[in-house]
């Protein structure tokens, strides 16, 4: 692994992690690393054992066999609420937003600040109104108010309010799982700008794609899974786009399949 | 394409009228303005507005109220329950099968009734969560049941299918009165003789105000609303009234507990209904195995015309509270204006059909779909 030469050391690593269901094996020992404030993007085709991994990672899954290091120490989750609150969120494909709830609701949701008025317990909106709107700013994106519902967001920007959700309420590791494959062109520069502007809050981010070119854009480290295994870990620079495609394809095929397409996948 | 600046999203102005169409209790307030100013044009001296006509349309709709209040927190937590009629005649047969065939004190005869009612709105929201069935299926199941035993339990023990002798069981009892007590006699004492309201001219009453106070009823059906309105609008918990309806799964990623919030919302509603069967019969003095009968559709009706989604997640309390208004001051409206009262259900459709109508077209404008 070429990370070892980094001073400090990585937030979360991975160690051989095998993940068995049944009699399929899904995951057949992967080792990742990942830093503070770098962007660690997970490259596979559908089926590589990307989703098991993470899973594995946010405590969804219990390894099979391997070990997961946390800051320093070996992590033993009951179930994702342990996960989120030692600080690995995940945002997930389908998205933890309700659009017919307002913004400020949706951030809130699950974690609502609350206020005492002659001891009845209420729900702060004035503040949750306040950070949501700051939250959103710091993030590049203008709401006409909190209560702005979320059904009239973009894909980019409801992304992009889960992403400050999670950051907002203390993640150390942030996964996204393919959090561009259903965007447009400008909505997917939008939230790759979200993940370089968290990355330079100190937040280790998995970044979960299966497009190169995505990826090569934000990512500082590249990891490919194949068949449930690693192809290596390269850094920024040291990997050409085509090599990447090329590792996440097994190689072989689809060397023959872009001389008919001309290089365009 | 990481260095790129931050394009702003543009940003559409919306104009105050779209604004204000989003707020769901805009149908429930235009509809009651309507309502007002047609009787008040068309049946103005019919007396519908007069002391007794005010009382009277006002009791309707709170009754209509109460229910509305639970059926709406229940639509938003993205459920139905068409076991309130049902559950309306079980809880008033439960109540004269304890207080008058058993003699129990009639404070213990309402608390276990109470008790026995919201354990079946458990029952229903435990077997919707668990199985995952709609909630339709499932309180369709209980509509029949609890009608049923409604109906089997007086007629085995007493061979008939009311049971009156209500009133004088509740006799001296310190909780019914909070049933079926009126509050307010001095006021509107003091109102009658200085003539603001009528008085009776002769007979036993003579001198005493025509209408005498206010009903518990609508002492209740107020604090239910407010209730609603707060705990929904005001609340952690409201957050989660409204997150479990709109994407229960998104909520439980989210780690709201859907499942707990739902059935809490079942037995609120059940709740809501044992208070209007409650109320009923301290009123009525007896309880009739035909009790509630089509009260699930009415209450359904006037959280819809209130504005809430059917499809849950959206909605408000006050809408659905002046969704009940309309329906009692029409309900009563027709008859002090004397139009033929079947046409009622005729109303009823109508605005029932506009009011889906224009909440379908409020979701596009909230979540933005074309």
């Amino acid at each position: 692994m070429s990370a070892s030469q980094n001073a400090t050391p990585p937030i979360i690593q991975m160690k051989d992690i095998e993940k068995h269901f049944g009699s399929v094996i899904a995951l057949a020992g992967v080792s990742v690393d990942v830093f503070a404030g770098e962007c660690h993007c997970l490259l596979g085709d559908n089926g590589a054992g990307k989703s098991t991994f993470i899973k594995t990672m946010s405590g969804v899954h219990k390894p099979t066999a391997g070990e997961i290091i946390f800051e320093g120490k070996p992590l033993d989750f009951a179930d994702p609420r342990d996960a989120i609150t030692a600080g690995i969120a995940t945002v997930h494909q389908h998205l933890a937003m309700i659009p017919l709830m307002s913004v400020s609701r949706n951030f809130f949701m699950g974690n609502e600040p609350v206020k005492k008025v002659a001891g009845l317990t209420f729900f702060d909106h004035d503040y949750a109104n306040r950070v949501t709107m700051e939250e959103m700013r710091k993030m590049g994106i203008n709401l006409r108010g909190p209560d702005q519902a979320v059904g009239t967001l973009s894909g980019g920007e409801r992304q992009t309010v889960a992403i400050a959700r999670a950051v907002h309420f203390g993640a150390k590791v942030l996964i996204l799982d393919e959090p561009t494959s259903a965007l447009g062109v400008r909505q997917t520069s939008n939230v790759l700008a979200t993940i370089d502007k968290v990355r330079k809050q100190g937040i280790a981010v998995v970044f979960i794609t299966h497009n190169v070119r995505h990826a090569l854009a934000v990512g500082d480290r590249f990891t490919v899974l194949n068949r449930g295994k690693t192809l290596g870990t390269a850094k920024r620079g040291e990997i050409t786009p085509e090599e990447l495609q090329d590792l996440m394809a097994g190689g072989q095929e689809l060397a023959q399949l872009e001389g008919s397409l001309g290089g365009t996948v | 394409m990481a260095d790129t600046p931050q394009i702003d999203e543009r940003i559409k102005e919306i104009s105050p009228l779209r604004r204000a169409l989003i707020r769901p209790e805009l149908g429930g307030i235009v509809g009651t303005f309507a309502v007002f100013t047609l009787f008040a044009l068309f049946a103005f001296d019919s007396g519908m507005f007069n002391s007794q006509g005010v009382m009277n349309w006002s009791i309707v709709s709170a009754q209509f109220m109460i229910i509305a209040v639970g059926a709406c927190l229940l639509m938003i937590a993205g459920e139905f329950d068409l076991s309130v009629g049902s559950m309306i005649g079980f809880a008033g047969m439960m109540i004269a099968v304890f207080g008058v065939v058993l003699a129990w004190p009639m404070w213990i005869a309402i608390i276990i009734t109470f008790a026995i009612c919201c354990a079946l709105g458990a029952l229903n929201g435990w077997i919707v969560v668990r199985t995952g069935l709609p909630s339709f299926i499932v309180t369709l199941a209980f509509l029949f049941i609890l009608r049923g035993f409604t109906i089997y339990i007086p007629q085995t023990i007493e061979r008939k299918t009311i049971i009156g002798g209500i009133r004088d069981a509740a006799e001296g009892d310190w909780l019914a009165p909070i049933f079926g007590g009126k509050i307010g006699q001095p006021i509107f004492q003091w109102l009658g003789d200085i003539g603001v309201i009528g008085v009776f001219e002769r007979g036993t009453r003579a001198g005493q105000p025509v209408v005498d106070g206010i009903p518990m009823l609508i002492i209740w059906a107020i604090v239910l609303i407010i209730f609603g309105h707060i705990l929904l609008t005001r609340t952690r918990f409201g957050n989660w009234i409204f997150a479990s309806g709109g994407d229960a799964e998104a909520a439980r990623n989210s780690g709201v507990p859907v499942n707990k919030v739902k059935i809490l919302m079942f037995m609120f509603t059940a709740f809501c209904a044992t208070v209007l069967a409650v109320c009923q019969v301290m009123e009525f003095g007896s309880a009739g195995a035909d009790r509630g009968l089509l009260k699930e559709f009415e209450a359904i009706i006037a959280v819809v015309i209130g504005g809430a989604l059917l499809t849950g997640g959206y909605g408000s309390v006050i809408g659905a509270a002046l969704g009940a208004l309309i329906f009692g001051v029409v309900q009563q409206g027709l008859f002090f204006a004397g139009v033929e009262s079947s046409l009622f259900r005729v109303f009823l459709g109508v605005i029932l059909l506009f009011a889906v109508i224009l909440n379908t077209y409020i979701r596009r404008i909230i979540t933005g779909e074309r």
